[in-house]
């Protein structure tokens, strides 16, 4: 098809290609969601949300690296790694439920978003995408491994496909923290900074929420916990590869026990929302 | 009047555009039920942007077809694998220069970890050569990964088992 001019392509009538930024089609369209028997709707929304955010908040992360990564072929690997993050989160926002993807991702204040304050940290150095992006792939993978046995077909479905992407996730960061950990005098100590800036949020992974508990008690959600013998197995693997250490660096404390599952985040996230609603802010309900 | 069928397997991959939606194994069932058309289709990844062309494409085919009354539903479960693509799928990939996919891995206790370069190098669909060599696991969208020939010199795309 020819146009004269590109924006009468883009106006071309009936055209959902177009529909980027609001008006998106339901990615559960046709899904049956009716809640597992016993399961509290409140509940599961909230752990939709924790699973949902952690992939929204960190995909936004990622995409701040367009145009920004050292090469061609990674700038490329992380849009793409941001991409399949971002459809996990509509996925999951979707199975949320009780409003709808936009407002779950436009125009919730920061207090009500529940993802883990990994996701939220500012952008770093390639060191530090690189130390985050193994953490936050080696624990999501053993989450949704788990999850693929929820009693909730759709969080199961939505585990098992996304097993399948992050496993690609993992290895790229592997091979990564492999390649400059056990690389030049130079790389190695990028390599080691980046771990020390995110190690102190590997612990609030791990700490499981009370909505968890419940929904694991009623074989629904994975606790956290129960995946840490895995984590530390498969990043003591990728570390003794890389000839590294894990850093011997104290745990950032939540804020009275309280942590990013519980909304109480750190000063980059006000930052983050700022940039990623505004335009949704601005213009609520335009299409374009 | 053609079968509802017939008119959404013709419709084509947005992407892969030498690939028909059969081809490629995310068409997973079109029924007639008292007038109104039901298409299932399922995502190739998560955040396949394709996806949402796929339905407008065929609602759009099957309009132009005489089909007015049509439902896309999503299908998640169980997860699209590179498996499904067809035999003449396949073909028109390699015939495109995109080195079609191998047998995806199965899944089944925990996901092992890869931290050396592939053990199978992907044969050239130019030439034919197994002396290739994976330059990233990330291509130009989220199904492929980018290769390059060391006999004949030439890049090529894969798409990647999964």
């Amino acid at each position: 098809m020819s146009f004269d001019n590109a924006y009468e392509a883009i106006t071309e009538e009936n055209d959902a290609r177009w529909a980027f930024g609001t008006g998106f089609t339901d990615p559960l369209a046709g899904v049956d969601r009716s809640v597992p028997s016993g399961v509290d709707v409140a509940d599961l929304e909230l752990y939709c949300l924790m699973l949902g955010d952690d992939a929204l908040v960190f995909s936004h992360r990622l995409q701040e690296w367009c145009t920004r990564a050292p090469e061609l072929e990674d700038e490329v690997a992380i849009a793409n790694i941001a991409l399949d993050l971002l459809g996990q989160a509509r996925l999951l926002l979707a199975r949320a439920g009780q409003r709808s993807e936009d407002a779950y991702a436009f125009f919730r204040p920061e207090h009500e978003f529940r993802n883990v304050r990994l996701a939220e940290l500012p952008r770093g150095d390639f060191g530090e995408l690189v130390a985050r992006l193994l953490v936050f792939s080696t624990w999501r993978l053993a989450l949704l491994h788990r999850l693929v046995e929820s009693r909730d077909p759709v969080l199961s479905a939505i585990g098992l496909k996304g097993v399948k992407e992050i496993t690609y996730h993992r290895d790229y960061a592997a091979q990564w923290t492999v390649r400059l950990g056990d690389g030049t005098a130079y790389s190695r100590q990028r390599m080691r900074a980046g771990l020390a800036t995110v190690w102190p949020y590997v612990g609030e992974l791990f700490v499981p929420n009370d909505v968890e508990l419940r929904l694991a008690a009623a074989g629904v959600a994975v606790d956290p916990a129960t995946v840490r013998a895995e984590f530390d197995d498969v990043i003591g693997q990728v570390l003794r590869a890389a000839t590294v250490e894990v850093p011997d660096v104290p745990a950032n404390p939540g804020v009275s026990g309280r942590f990013g599952r519980d909304g109480v985040h750190t000063e980059a996230m006000g930052y983050l929302l700022a940039e990623l609603q505004s335009v949704a802010r601005a213009h609520p309900e335009a299409t374009w | 009047m053609v079968s509802a069928r017939a008119v959404a397997e013709r419709v084509t991959d947005p992407e892969l555009p030498m690939l028909t939606l059969a081809d490629l194994g995310v068409l997973r069932d079109v029924s007639e039920q008292g007038g109104k058309v039901v298409v299932e289709i399922t995502p190739t990844y998560s955040g396949c942007p394709a996806l949402t062309e796929m339905r407008a494409d065929l609602v759009d085919a099957l309009a132009r077809a005489g089909y007015r009354d049509v439902e896309v539903r999503t299908v998640l479960a169980p997860a699209w694998t590179t498996d499904w693509i067809t035999e003449r799928g396949r073909r028109k990939l390699a015939e495109a220069g995109i080195a079609p996919p191998d047998t995806a891995p199965r899944p089944g206790g925990p996901v092992p970890l890869t931290l050396g370069p592939p053990v199978r190098s992907v044969p050239c669909p130019r030439c034919g050569s197994a002396d290739t060599e994976e330059l990233s696991r990330f291509g130009a969208t989220a199904c492929r990964s980018l290769h390059r020939c060391r006999d004949c010199a030439e890049p090529f795309e894969h798409v990647k088992e999964i």
